[in-house]
This record gives C-alpha cells, sequence and structure tokens, in this order.
C-alpha cells in the first residue's frame, strides 16, 4: 500500500486517491484538426516505461484535488508530487 | 518423546485438557499444540499429502513441514492451523489435517479487528538481535514496535542454553524486556507476527489477541488483531532456519532438525530416550551436549566433515559422546507405526553399513537466514561460500536486517549486529547519530569449525529420499524435472511444487536449488532459490475482513422515504450502493403481476414513484453554461433560468457515459441530474476537466444528491394530484409547460417542480429538502387517493421507458455505443465537446454498427439473448445482435423489447430469429418507440 504525498493534505495512505494514468496527456485543444491516426494515438496509447513515470492521482477521500505523482515502475518508489500546472522538476 | 519434570518453560503444576482427533489430551499450560502431541508419545500428525507416508513434528517453529492440524470446532473451524503456534488451553479442539485443511460452510463466529498505527522502527523479531536493535533505536528517542510471533521475546534463546556477559541469556533477555516496557514511546506485541511488507513502509502484522484462551474467558475480545503499520524503517530480525539433509526414508517421524529438538527441550521439557546427531556442522553438538546434560542416551554425533575440531566438537567429545567422522545416515528403520526406530550409517570413504536404534535423529544440514521479508520488497540474496548459505545483498531503502536474518550468527554476535542496525534505522529516521550512539556491547570471535557443503548422502535411494516433505518431493522427483529441461529454479518450483507448501519450503528451497546447480553443473550462486512471497505466513480470510461484514461490508444508502417503501411490502433492488424498491407487490401477486398493475396504473390514471436516488450535481458559476457545453453532446448555456433540458455525456471515445436532465435554477447555476449509479462517476469526471484541462473556467461542483428528495408523479391524472397538492400552482399547460422548473409550495413545504418525464406520460418531479421526504411522500400519496395514485418501483419505471424507446446507461450502452447508435443523432450539436471527434473514426462510420431498435418477438425473450438473421441456421451462425431489454407490456398487451442490431434501423419491418436452448423465436423489429409514437400523452 502505497503512501501518496497529496501536494495539499502531505502523506496519506493509498486508499484515500484514486489513480488517473499518465500525466501530462492533455485533451488536444482542436480535435477536429487531428487525423483518425493522431486522435487514436491521443485517445488509446500510452507509455508503458520501467524507471520514472509520471503519473495522475486524484485524493478522492480527501481534498479531491487532482495531481501528479512521480512514480519509479521499476521499484515503486514515489519519487515527489507537485500540482496540476507545475512540472516534473517541481515535484518533491 | 517425554517430559521431564524440571525442564523447559512450562507450567508443570497446571495441566490443561483439550481433544485430538476427538481423544482428550492433556499438556501443561505453556505447552503448543505440537509439543503436548508429542509429550503424549503421538509421534504421528497424518499422512502426506501424494504417498500418504507418516509424518511426524520436525522442528520447534513455523518452518516445520508438517506440524499443521485442523483446529476448532463447527464454523469456527480453521485449516492448516501451525501446530507451534497454537497453544494449548482447556477446550482447545484440534484434529489431524497436516496437509489439506477443512474449510468451514458457515459464517465465521469468531470476531476480528483491524487497527492502524505509525512508527519510526518496526523491530521484527524478539530474539538478541531484535531486542538491541529495538533497545538502540528507542534509547536515541525513536518510537518503536518490537514484533514477536511467540508469546514471550528471547527468540532463539528461548529454546537454546545460552551464555551472554558469562550469565544464561535468560537475564539479558528479560532485563531488555524490562527496558523497553518501560519506555513509553515502545510497543512490544507479543503472539504477533508480521506477514506482509508493502511500499513506502506498509508493514502488515497479525497479533493472536485471545485465541490462546478457553473460548469462555475471551470476554468478548477479538480472536485476531490485524495491524496496519507504516514505520520509516523496518528492522528484520527474524532469525534463520535450520537445513535438513537429503537420505532415504528421511521424512519418519522422529527424524528432526537439531535445533528443533533443542527447543523441545529448553522451551517444553522434551526429551527422546535415544538420540542420534547428524550434522555438517558444529551447531547441532549443542544438541548432544544439552541431551546428555538432560540425562539423554546419545549413541554418536555422525558428521560429514572428516575432521571437525570447533569448541562444541571438543566439549562433546571431553564429556564422552562419540563422534563418527567422515560419516553419514543413509537410510532409517521404521516401527509398527512407520516412525523412527533407527538409522543406518555409513562410513563416506567406504565401510560397512552400520545400524544403530534410537527414537529421534537429529539432523543439521546448516542455517538459512529468514529473509523472506526482505524479499517481499525486492531484496536480493547472494550465496555466501564460506557460511554455505544466502545471504542478503544489499538492502532495501528503508529495510534492514539484523542478526541471523542477516547470516550474522552466535548470541553475542547478533546483540552487537541488532544494536548498530537499530541505531542506523533510528539516524535514518532522525533520531540521534550511529557514531556518536551507545557503544555496541562486545562480541567474542566465533571459532566454530568449516561446515560442510553437503545435501544428498551419496548412494541415497532416490526414490524415498525427500527433499520437500510437504510437498512429497524426492530426489526422483526433482531429478525427473530436471531431465525435463526444467533449468530454472521457479521452473523447478512450478512443475514439482518444491518450496511452495504452506509453510513456504523453507526447509526444501536451499536442497533443492542446491541439487540443480549440481546437476548443471553451474555454480550455486547463479542458480539461487525460488522466491519467497506475502504472506509470509498463512492469513485467515476473516482477519482481512475484519469487522467488516454482512451489513458493515458496504454502505447502503436510502432515501428518507425508505421507511415507507418497507412498511409497505416493497421488494427491493440494489442500485449501487442504493436500496430502491423493484416493484410493490399486493396480497400474492409475483413480480410480473405487480408490474403489469403498476405500468397501467401510470399509463391509465397515475402512478408515484421514489426518484431520489437520481445523482445531483450543482454546478455553479459564470462559466456553468460553457462547462457543460464542452461535456454533453448538445447546448446547455442557451437554456433559459426555470427549463430543463436532457443530456448525453460520451467517454472521449465517444461512446455513451451517462445521461440525465440538466435544470437551469439561474444565469450562474444548473442542477445535473444523473443516473443513480453513475453519480460518483460524472462528479469525478467533471472535477477532472475541471481541474486539470480548463481551470480557468469559473465553475463550482457540488453533490447534492443526498440533500434532494424526489417523488414523481406520473399519469393522465398528475396535474389532479397537483391541484390538490399545490393549489398556488398553476399546473395548466399554458403555465407549466415540459421542461419547465417552478419553485412552488407543494403540501406545505417549498418545493421544486419540474415538468420531467421518463415514461411518455403527464408527469411532475416535485424536490423537497430529504429530510422532508417522507413527508412529501405521504402527501403525495394521499392526494392522489381519489385518483388511485399507484406507487411503483424501479421495474415498471423500465419497462414504461422502454415502451417509450428510451435506453438506460449500462443496459442498452455497454462502453461500446454510441449515441449515434441509438439514433441520437438529433442531440449531437455542431460544436466540440468531449469525445465528437470519436464520432468520426472510421470504425464509427461503419454502415454495419449495432443500432438501437424496438423488438416485437412471439415471446418474452430473456435479455441478452442472441439474434440472427435466418431461421434456419447451422452452427456457426453469424449474431447479428442482442436483446438488451426484455418486458410483457401492460400498454401493449404483449412482449416487447428493445435490441442492438447490425444496420438496425435499416431492418425496421423484418423480422429476425433469437435461437434459445430449444426453440427459436421470431421476432419483429420495430422503430425503437414502441407506445404513444406520436407523443400524445406527454402534456396530459
Ligand atoms: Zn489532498
Amino acid at each position: 500500500m502505497f503512501q501518496i504525498r497529496c501536494p495539499y493534505c502531505g502523506p496519506r495512505d493509498e486508499p484515500e486517491f484514486k489513480y488517473g494514468g499518465q500525466a501530462h496527456v492533455a485533451y488536444p485543444s482542436d480535435p477536429e484538426a487531428l487525423s483518425d491516426e493522431e486522435w487514436a494515438r491521443f485517445l488509446f496509447f500510452r507509455d508503458n516505461s520501467k524507471g520514472r513515470y509520471a503519473e495522475r492521482w486524484n485524493h478522492a477521500a480527501g481534498c479531491r484535488r487532482w495531481f501528479n505523482v512521480i512514480r519509479d515502475t521499476g521499484t515503486h518508489e514515489l519519487v515527489g508530487s507537485y500540482r496540476v500546472g507545475e512540472q516534473p522538476a517541481d515535484a518533491r | 518423546m517425554r517430559r521431564l519434570p524440571d525442564r523447559g518453560r512450562v507450567d508443570h503444576g497446571h495441566r490443561v485438557s483439550f481433544s485430538w482427533d476427538g481423544r482428550t489430551v492433556e499438556g501443561l499450560r505453556g505447552d503448543t499444540l505440537a509439543s503436548a502431541l508429542l509429550a503424549n508419545g503421538i509421534r504421528v500428525l497424518g499422512s502426506s499429502v501424494l504417498m500418504s507416508r507418516p509424518r511426524g513434528v520436525v522442528g520447534d517453529g513455523v518452518s516445520d513441514p508438517h506440524a499443521f492440524a485442523q483446529v476448532g470446532a463447527g464454523d469456527a473451524t480453521e485449516p492448516l492451523m501451525r501446530m507451534h503456534q497454537v497453544e494449548t488451553h482447556d477446550g482447545l479442539a484440534a484434529a489431524s489435517r497436516i496437509h489439506q485443511g477443512i474449510l468451514p460452510t458457515g459464517a465465521d463466529p469468531d470476531r476480528f479487528e483491524k487497527r492502524h498505527a505509525h512508527c519510526d522502527v518496526l523491530v521484527a523479531g524478539g530474539g538478541p538481535a531484535g531486542l538491541a536493535a529495538a533497545l538502540a533505536a528507542a534509547e536515541q528517542g525513536a518510537r518503536v514496535i518490537l514484533v514477536d510471533d511467540h508469546p514471550g521475546l528471547g527468540g532463539a534463546v528461548l529454546g537454546e542454553d545460552l551464555i551472554l556477559d558469562d550469565e544464561p541469556a535468560d537475564h539479558w533477555v528479560r532485563h531488555a524486556e524490562e527496558r523497553l516496557r518501560a519506555n513509553p514511546d515502545v510497543t512490544v506485541l507479543t503472539r504477533t507476527t508480521v506477514f506482509n511488507v508493502g511500499d513506502q513502509g506498509a508493514v502488515a502484522l497479525m497479533e493472536r489477541v485471545s485465541e490462546h484462551v478457553p473460548a469462555d474467558r475471551r470476554h468478548g475480545r477479538a480472536l485476531r488483531r490485524l495491524w496496519q503499520v507504516r514505520t520509516h524503517q523496518l528492522v528484520v530480525a527474524t532469525g534463520a532456519t535450520e537445513r535438513p539433509l537429503v537420505f532415504a526414508d528421511n521424512d519418519r517421524p522422529g527424524v528432526m532438525l537439531a535445533g528443533g529438538v533443542r527447543g523441545l527441550l529448553h522451551r517444553y521439557g522434551l526429551v527422546p530416550d535415544r538420540c542420534v546427531v547428524f550434522t555438517t556442522n558444529d551447531s547441532a553438538y549443542r544438541t548432544a551436549i544439552d541431551l546428555i546434560g538432560a540425562g539423554v542416551e546419545v549413541p554418536c554425533v555422525v558428521d560429514v566433515r572428516p575432521d571437525p575440531s570447533g569448541p562444541l566438537v571438543r566439549r562433546a567429545r571431553d564429556l564422552g559422546i562419540e563422534v563418527r567422522t567422515a560419516s553419514a545416515v543413509i537410510a532409517t528403520d521404521p516401527d509398527a507405526e512407520g516412525a523412527l526406530a533407527g538409522v543406518r550409517i555409513v562410513g563416506l570413504d567406504g565401510g560397512a553399513e552400520e545400524a544403530v536404534a534410537c527414537d529421534v535423529l537429529a539432523v543439521s544440514g546448516g542455517w538459512d537466514p529468514l529473509m523472506d521479508l526482505h524479499h517481499h520488497v525486492g531484496g536480493q540474496a547472494r550465496w555466501d561460500a564460506e557460511q554455505l548459505c544466502f545471504v542478503p545483498e544489499g538492502t532495501v531503502d528503508g529495510l534492514r536486517l539484523a542478526g541471523a536474518a542477516a547470516g550474522v550468527f552466535g548470541t553475542a554476535a547478533c546483540r552487537r549486529d541488532g544494536h548498530l542496525v537499530g541505531l542506523v534505522a533510528a539516524e535514518a529516521t532522525g533520531f540521534g547519530s550511529a557514531a556518536d550512539g551507545p557503544a555496541a556491547p562486545a562480541a567474542e570471535e566465533d571459532h566454530a569449525g568449516a561446515p560442510a557443503d553437503f545435501v544428498v548422502v551419496p548412494g541415497t535411494d532416490p526414490v524415498h529420499a525427500f527433499v520437500d516433505q510437504h510437498r512429497d518431493v524426492t530426489i526422483a522427483g526433482v531429478e525427473r524435472a530436471l531431465g525435463s529441461g526444467l533449468h530454472h529454479v521457479e521452473h523447478l518450483k512450478r512443475y514439482t511444487l518444491v518450496g511452495t507448501g504452506t509453510e513456504q519450503g523453507r526447509t526444501a528451497k536451499v536442497n533443492a536449488g542446491r541439487m540443480a546447480a549440481d546437476r548443471f553443473g553451474l555454480p550455486f550462486a547463479e542458480v539461487g532459490v525460488s522466491n519467497a512471497r506475502p504472506p509470509a505466513q498463512p492469513v485467515t480470510f476473516g482477519a482481512l475482513a475484519g469487522r467488516a461484514l454482512g451489513a458493515r461490508f458496504d454502505p447502503v444508502r436510502t432515501t428518507s422515504i425508505h421507511p415507507w417503501h418497507v412498511a409497505h411490502g416493497a421488494v427491493f433492488e440494489d442500485v449501487g450502493q442504493w436500496k430502491r424498491p423493484w416493484f410493490f407487490p399486493q396480497g400474492a401477486e409475483d413480480m410480473d403481476a405487480a408490474v403489469l398493475r403498476e405500468c397501467a396504473a401510470v399509463r391509465e390514471a397515475v402512478g408515484m414513484m421514489d426518484a431520489s436516488t437520481l445523482g445531483k450535481i450543482d454546478v455553479k458559476g459564470a462559466d456553468a453554461g460553457a462547462f457543460l457545453d464542452r461535456l454533453y453532446t448538445g447546448v446547455m448555456s442557451t437554456l433559459k433560468p426555470g427549463r430543463a433540458r436532457y443530456g448525453v455525456m460520451c467517454k472521449a471515445d465517444g461512446m455513451v457515459m451517462d445521461d440525465g436532465v440538466v435544470l437551469r435554477l439561474a444565469d450562474d447555476r444548473f442542477l445535473v441530474t444523473t443516473t443513480t449509479g453513475g453519480a460518483a462517476g460524472v462528479l469525478d469526471w467533471m472535477e477532472d476537466f475541471l481541474q486539470t484541462e480548463w481551470p480557468d473556467l469559473d465553475v463550482w461542483l457540488t453533490s447534492v444528491t443526498e440533500q434532494w428528495a424526489t417523488v414523481a408523479v406520473v399519469g393522465p391524472r398528475s396535474r389532479d394530484v397537483m391541484a390538490s397538492l399545490a393549489p398556488d400552482l398553476d399546473a395548466t399547460q399554458d403555465a407549466f409547460k415540459f421542461m419547465q422548473v417552478e419553485e412552488a409550495v407543494v403540501a406545505g413545504m417549498a418545493a421544486r417542480v419540474a415538468r420531467i418525464s421518463f415514461s411518455g406520460e403527464l408527469a411532475f418531479e416535485i424536490s423537497v429538502p430529504m429530510t422532508w421526504g417522507l413527508a412529501l411522500w405521504e402527501a403525495v400519496f394521499a392526494a392522489g387517493q381519489p385518483f388511485g395514485i399507484t406507487p411503483y418501483g424501479t421495474e415498471s419505471m423500465h419497462v414504461l421507458r422502454a415502451e417509450k424507446g428510451y435506453f438506460i446507461v449500462g443496459q442498452e450502452t455497454d462502453g461500446t455505443v454510441t449515441p449515434l447508435d441509438l439514433g441520437l443523432d438529433w442531440m449531437v450539436a455542431d460544436k466540440e465537446f468531449v469525445g465528437r471527434r470519436s464520432l468520426r473514426r472510421s470504425d464509427m462510420l461503419r454502415d454495419d454498427r449495432k443500432q438501437l431498435v424496438g423488438i416485437l418477438p412471439a415471446e418474452r425473450l430473456p435479455e441478452g439473448a442472441q439474434l440472427v438473421e435466418d431461421a434456419d441456421f447451422e452452427i456457426p451462425v453469424p449474431m447479428i445482435g442482442h436483446v438488451t431489454s426484455s418486458y410483457d407490456s401492460a400498454a401493449l398487451g404483449r412482449p416487447f423489447g428493445l435490441a442492438l442490431v447490425r444496420k438496425g434501423r435499416d431492418r425496421i419491418g423484418e423480422t429476425i430469429y433469437a435461437p434459445l436452448a430449444d426453440r427459436t423465436v421470431a421476432v419483429e423489429i420495430v422503430d425503437p418507440v414502441i407506445f404513444d409514437q406520436e407523443g400524445a400523452r406527454r402534456d396530459g
């Protein structure tokens, strides 16, 4: 069971959170301008890498805020958390 | 074995009585099930899993491959309980079931509970290393939890005759325990097992709270308690486990591990009559020495080494014990019940086999650090070619090993190591500096002789020599697997089941890996052993569930009107966590009869339904309209205050996600309704977009589902009911139009009334604060009496909406259905919304997609029935669709339904077929709107 640092509430147990998949995958600003393939890449393709991975979490049973976490998918180390709008380098 | 009157840690003056396989057996207070049975001369615990061979106690700890029993009676019975952990008490009922237990069929009458805790340093293991680590960390100021799975602290000290600081090691243990218990920042948990280590210091413990006392003295206490601890540092001081040797008939009851024999003596005062010792190392000489000291006959120590010479060997020789060097036990002889009667000893350099009578053979093939918890978090191990065992390689963040678990052997050395590790753990947590901490106690150098690298006795009969006794795997079995090309220990494990037992094969894995390495001529370090997995010890499901059972398993949500439904005999349906009335049977009505009556009442007069469970989200802010426009396929921003509009939202992939009516209450305020089951998901979905995609929008979301009770008054007489209920409300068609929202006083309550219909009938949905729901319901029911008002449930609601061709999310849709598939083209506005781009992906534009249609089958079909094109078909036959809803209609006087059918809209008027198990039913495809196609009933 992870202990996740919510940037608003501090460290809390994993059951308080909901997972939201890879971070920094924005909804395209002009979907109609995308080809079928470009749209499919947004819809269906996500990285599945070993090592440091930026992912979204929601403090669902707490402040209900979405934020981002850097997690090492190889070791399960939670390197840090940062708010929406911040960059991975801001993680702490 | 027999009990010495003055030895062991049992209370010789306190007898307890329990049952074993139905017969009454006596033990002493302090006995485990295993020791009490041995004291009663019960050597055979049961028969083995595959070969039905007699098996007995092997050791004195949880690595024992056979010491499992069924414990408890009735539905409290538990399988595969560790006999070295089960403490005997009056009334204990146990039975011989060493490898396959019996599961109870009824609910568990025992109570379990859970507790959460936090600490800086958690120490697993209360032996010399763990005690020293806990003391050192606590003295530096850390909050410490010390956990040990025995009733008392001391670990190996309790099962040995050891000296520390020139005193019996017990003295130091008692002193250490006193200091720990006096420290308010230290929690000592005995009878507690660390069974799992997770991420970021999540440690799971199982505490045996009251199972060791008779049931009538538990006084309502839980049987066991699950502790979920979050610790900064974990010190694993779980000791080591002894390894057996492999020779013919090494599984006979009476063939035991040498340390286990010592443990039975020092813990329980149990000794054999005649004991031969068979070893590859010095440690087993303690067994010979301790037994001689207890007056037991030890014919010889059989040592595979040609020239053993350590201090313990010298002491044994000084005591006159015969040491047979360069020798081995190659086979054993049985007594009448198959237990040990004697051993066959051979010289490893040749020479004749010699038979020596004995009732116990004490074996030692070396010691393996117990590193399971280190492995749980991905810790690695390396082969130590000097100590001949795997030892930890490096450490995983936040977890440190100490003492024998770290490959440090010897009491004083373990204590010293524990002290040092405890200081480092405290420092890592921010308490003190390890370098400036209290000085470590001294540890004299270990002068033990080198152990021999030895597993299988040469010339052993491979068919009767066991590598894994728990799983009945012999040398022959391992060789068969290796000969089949299984080169990896993990493959060997799966094929032979070596190391997969209830005790995780702790006595088997190293020997099996060693055999694989020898067979392939590989260094053992490369071959390794199979991995340890959580839980480190078996855990009862009941303990994981705790008190979250029955009504506490999941919250039950009810509306404020619920008591009325119960009082009026409603049959309930679970919708998410909500209890909703399914139908209201009258007299002896079955569901079909009740639903026909309820539907007829709604179509012909008036019905009422509790619609309070529908999800309600308050969407407020200057940009609320623009926000909803981006999520719904339709336009919401053009709604006038006081008006409502039906909306559908899609996932990004264009599939229908949820639907509901949106009410505009003010310029900056909407009330969004969702499906009952989808409310939480829709709110999450909205929050996600608001926070992460459009944080610039001025929008605030609040769930108000439980703030409003809603009663739907539905049917041609509903306007009459409203006139009676709300005389000040002008409910005429001109004043109160379809999809209009009014504030009004209804039955004396301030209410919101909306003309919303999910049945095609004239309908009013009245909403009041949830606490007034029951009063409103009762007022509606009373006011409706002159018009024959009929309460109806979700089943009638489903029938009524299906007659009108209204889909239900999750019934007509399954995550592969778009608004266009449902025929909602008119609702898909020409503007951007989430999922819109997906609606023109090539797969969405195919002309053979399944589309929503109405069906008129010759008989009522089961929902989910597949549909085919022709009545005469040969299997395999292409399925062209399936039935999503199927009912009998009171209004139509016949069965009907909805279906998703390929090119369905082009097929209206055609007949297709539903093949059932024993017949094929003709199905006419019709427009989804089967009843009141012109919509004449909506306005009454
Ligand atoms: Zn939070």
